[in-house]
Formats: structure tokens, sequence, C-alpha cells
């Protein structure tokens, strides 16, 4: 049974008096600890695609089934519930609170579920030791480097062990020598840790690290 | 309490806006809780006053005398128990800022009249009826200059010119803190020596046998007099006080409206700046939302930050003035007798904070409630 499902999915904008349509009875399935790299021009609805299955967005008509959870019929408060235990989202422009350090980043999932404060602190050092940022734990991300401030974005999205990990362009504002250091992190996520991984890119090198590629054109996918 | 280390790294991300917003808040506090205590402390100095003394005036005006054959005629009257007078000095110590009430009055009875509500040692009571040139003061008079018991005080007169000395003989503590313990007492007989000519008593007063029976003895001594050269206004002393107050009645008007509004536009200023703080971070509430943060928890933590600037400012705003008024004994050069922050002016300085909170927290709240998190990231990307 596959970890995500998209079935019959339709997501179309209404910009003025002009209907966009992204998709139109999409069929996609993710198998779990598969690690896909979703390609396609700019506006062919990958980062909407990530969105949906993050439940960031709804889609308008058809469903978004991860780990057997419809997704898309959860109200907002469930959603949001739903991805504390469930989604590690990683943006492409790393989305760090700046007024937190890297430790409170990573630790922010970790406030919305009961653990300890003891607890809290042997995940977020466990998640440091992953990213190999341990020593820049109480630096604030001002502090680090771009590539140091996507490991921590990507520790944050999988402190709380999340079903999927999802990133939209991870390595499209980073250095070739950073990039190709997260891209080895994210392998070794999905091959040593059984992480499912979900990445949108543009940059056909970062899509070689995925073991499978899907391309995504005007709402139609192709492998 | 896990998550005040994020709402306090929000209010410490500008923290010049933060100790600003706060410093407004405080300051729009202070100068309610001020305003609010002149108009507190003259409305209890209107119930300052005993209902069971009456203010004989003269009907023109209170800067007219009334003739000293008044007294006879009025310790005469049916159920009056007791007459003493009076009259406003209006002299300046040293410098005319330093300007305090002064009466010169009949001092035996005057002070047989107020017994209950001035303390006085018996000693110094009985010295200060033996000399002529002797005065009481307040205590808190005495101390505002420094004075000390015994020491000769040179007054110049604003009303009876020339230097006029007195030996403070007296020093005397209000019963009630409404009272004015900023005023000098000294005998008539001594402005009297000096101004035979021309000077009267400026008011007289009552003491009734029956309270109860004000308003006959109020009718009766004004009929008394109503046709003569000189005619009287009586009423109680409560009601003499509340006319002061009366004549304040502008000052009121200006310290609620005017003062208010000053308040108002501080207030606006600090609730303008804590919303715009919340705009500036819609990319973040995306990044929340994308974490997993609900919309109520959202609400809720913008409405904290929102509350600790409120009620920060309040505490030291409000805080200060009850600080600073009471125990430095200010009364506006006597003026405002026991002036002090009132626990209802504290508490409506608590309210203002509670609605300021969510004047300028209920909006970005609830719109970074509302906002979804694709529309809040977009805001960044």
């Amino acid at each position: 049974m596959p970890l995500v499902e998209l079935r019959s999915l339709a997501k179309s904008f209404q910009r003025d008096s002009e209907s966009i349509v992204i998709f139109d009875g999409l069929d996609l399935e993710f198998a779990e600890g598969s690690f896909t790299a979703l390609m396609g021009p700019s506006g062919s609805g990958k980062s909407t695609l990530l969105n949906l299955v993050a439940g960031l967005d709804r889609p308008t008509s058809g469903t978004v089934t991860v780990a057997g959870a419809e997704v898309s019929a959860m109200n907002p408060t469930e959603l949001a519930g739903w991805r504390a235990r469930h989604v590690g989202f990683v943006f492409q422009s790393y989305n760090l609170l700046p007024v937190l350090t890297a430790y409170q980043n990573i630790e922010l999932p970790l406030l919305l579920t009961r653990l300890s404060k003891a607890e809290r602190h042997e995940h977020v050092l466990t998640a440091l030791g992953v990213v190999a940022l341990t020593d820049r734990a109480e630096h604030f991300p001002r502090q680090l480097s771009g590539g140091q401030e996507q490991r921590v974005a990507i520790a944050r999205a999988l402190v709380s062990d999340p079903t999927i990990i999802l990133l939209d362009e991870p390595t499209g504002q980073l250095d070739a020598k950073s990039a190709a250091e997260i891209l080895a992190l994210l392998q070794r996520l999905n091959k040593e840790f059984h992480k499912t991984i979900l990445m949108v890119t543009h940059d056909p090198h970062a899509a070689q690290a995925a073991s499978a590629v899907l391309h995504l054109d005007k709402g139609v996918l192709t492998p | 309490m896990r998550f005040f280390p994020l709402i306090w790294a929000n209010l410490t991300r500008h923290k010049r806006r933060t100790i600003l917003t706060t410093a407004s808040v405080a300051l729009a506090l202070f100068l309610f809780a001020s305003l609010r205590s002149v108009v507190t402390t003259l409305d209890a100095g209107a119930r300052v006053g005993s209902e069971s003394r009456m203010i004989v005036q003269s009907a023109k005006a209170i800067v007219f005398f009334l003739p000293m054959s008044y007294k006879e005629r009025l310790a005469a009257v049916p159920g009056v128990a007791a007459v003493t007078w009076a009259d406003w000095f209006g002299g300046v110590y040293q410098d005319p800022k330093n300007f305090f009430a002064s009466f010169a009055a009949d001092a035996e009875s005057y002070l047989e009249m107020y017994r209950s509500d001035l303390e006085l040692p018996a000693d110094q009571r009985a010295t200060f009826l033996r000399e002529r040139t002797a005065c009481i003061v307040g205590q808190h008079l005495l101390d505002k200059f420094g004075w000390r018991l015994g020491q000769d005080i040179t007054l110049r007169g604003t009303i009876f010119e020339g230097d006029w000395t007195f030996t403070i003989r007296g020093v005397y503590r209000a019963v009630d803190p409404a009272f004015s313990e900023d005023a000098l007492v000294f005998h008539y007989s001594l402005i009297y020596e000096r101004y035979p000519q021309w000077v009267n008593p400026g008011w007289y007063v009552l003491q009734l046998r029956d309270p109860s029976h004000a308003s006959q003895v109020a009718a009766a001594v004004d009929s008394m007099f109503k046709n003569s050269a000189d005619p009287t206004k009586t009423g109680t002393e409560r009601a003499f006080n509340a006319g002061f107050v009366t004549m304040w009645g502008n000052v009121s008007f200006l310290m609620n409206s005017i003062g208010m509004a000053v308040v108002f536009a501080i207030l606006l200023v600090a609730a303008n700046s804590m919303m715009l703080s919340a705009r500036e971070r819609t990319n973040e509430v995306g990044i929340l939302k994308t974490v997993g943060f609900t919309d109520r928890l959202l609400f809720g933590l913008v409405m904290a930050e929102a509350s600790i600037i409120a009620l920060g400012g309040a505490v030291l705003g409000l805080g200060a003035a009850k600080a600073l008024y009471r125990p430095s004994g200010f009364s506006a050069m006597g003026f405002l007798p026991g002036f002090d922050v009132t626990l209802g002016t504290l508490a409506l300085g608590c309210g203002i904070a509670v609605l300021l909170a969510l004047a300028s927290g209920l909006v970005p709240a609830l719109s970074a409630a509302r906002l979804s998190a694709v529309q809040a990231l977009r805001h960044v990307e």
C-alpha cells in the first residue's frame, strides 16, 4: 500500500475573472521509504503539489491520502495537528525564525507534543547530531552559513520523526559544495533512517540524488 | 510556559521598539493616573468638612468681609452652639512660588471648633494661644520647608501688605488625610492691629447643635442679614468646600477631556507600533503553521505579546504614580491635600491596559489565525 495517494486530484486558482487550472484529474502515489524528485518548469505546479500533500493547500476536488489519513477532508485544526505529527517541511529559503537559536528552531515542532523538556532536549540533540551541527546549537540563523541554515531546517523537519519529509528546492540557494552536503544528508536520511522524501527541484544534479524522478509539466506527470 | 521563550524572543526582536512602546504605555497610564488623581482628590476634598458646621460668607463674594458685629447675632441664632471666624491671609514665604494656605483666625474658638479634625499637642496649643505672634503649621508644610518648632518665619503679605514674622509654636496633624496639612494659622488680632480700619472676618464658622437643623439655621441667618449692607450666604462646611471644587470645575473638565485625549493619542501610537510589529512577521506565521501551530495557538501567542507590553506598561506607569505621589507628600502646594492614586484609579488604569492589549493584539492575532499558511509564506517569497 502506498504511503501517499493522490486520486483524481484537481486544483485551480481564480485570478480576476480567469480560472487557472493547475491539475485536472491527477493520480499519483509514493511508496513508503521512497526518495522522489519532482522536476518541472516554473509554474508547472510542483510547489502546489507539495503544499497539497502537506495539507497546506486544499484541492479543488479529488483526495490526498497520507498513511491512510485523508488529508483533504481534515479541518484546519486537524490539519495543523496532523502536520505536526506527520510532515517535515523544508523550504528553499530555509525559513528559520531569526530570533531563535538553531536549537530553539529545531525544538519548535516538539513544543506541540507532550514531551517533557528533558525529552525535547534529547530529541533536539539527536537531530543536531544527524545534521552534524551540535556545536552550532546556540547560534542564531544570521551566524550560520546558508548550508548550515538549511541543515538546521532539515533537523527541524525530522526532529519529530515525521512520516514524510517534503522539500521545496532545498538546494536552490546554496553553492555547489553546500548543495552536495545537503543531498548527501537527504540520501542518508532515506537509506539509514528509511525516511520517505519528496523533493521539488529545478536542478538535474540534485534530482540525481533521488531514487526516482518525476517530471511535471502543465499538470501532467511523466517519468 | 513552554511557549514563553518564543514570546520573549519576539518581544526582544526589536528591543528599542519594545522598550519605547512599553514606555509609551507607561507614560500614558502615568498621566492617566495623575490626571484622574487630581479629580478624585478634588472630589475627596469636597467631602471634607462637617455637616454639623456651617460657613457664613458674604453673599456678594468670598472676598468681601463681614462685619464683626455679626458674631453676637450669629451666636444668638437658635441651633447655633458656637461661632468662630477667619480671614484668608494669602502670604508667600521668601519667594512668590512658595505659596500656601494661610489664615488669620480667632485662635481659641477656631481650635475649639476644629478640635476633632486637628491633632495638636496640648502644650503647643497653650503656647500658641498665649503668644500674640505665634502660629501653628501643618506637619507637611513644616517638613516641606524644613522648619522646626520655635523657628521664626517671615511671610510677605499679598492681601495684607508688608512682612509678617511668626513663631512656629505648634505643628498639627490632620485626622483625615484630605484635610490639608499645608496650612498656617495665626492670630486674627495680629492683622487687626495693623489694619484696624478695614479688616473684618472673611467668613464665620457656626457649630450646630443638631446637623438636621442646618437648613433652618441657614435660612434664619440669611434672612436676618438680607436687607443689610452685607447680606450673607450660609451653607454647610461640606457644601462650602464643594463650592471650591466647583471653582475647579473647568480644571476637572480639562483633566477629563484634553488630558484623556492626550492619553488616548499616546495609546493609539503604542497600539499602532504593536500592530506593526506583528504585521512584520506574517511570513513567520506561515512557517509556524507549516510546522503545525494551530490558528488558536498563534492567536494566543500574538495576544500574549500584546498583553505583556500593555500590562508591563501599566505596572510601570501606574506603579510609578502610586509610588511617587503619596510617599513624596505631593499636594500641589497644599491645594490638593491627601493627593493619592486611589485603588479605583489603579483598577481603571488596569482596565485601560487590558483594552489596549485587546485593541492592539486582536487585529494582528485574528489575521495571524485566519491567514492560510500558503498566503503567509507567499508574503515572504
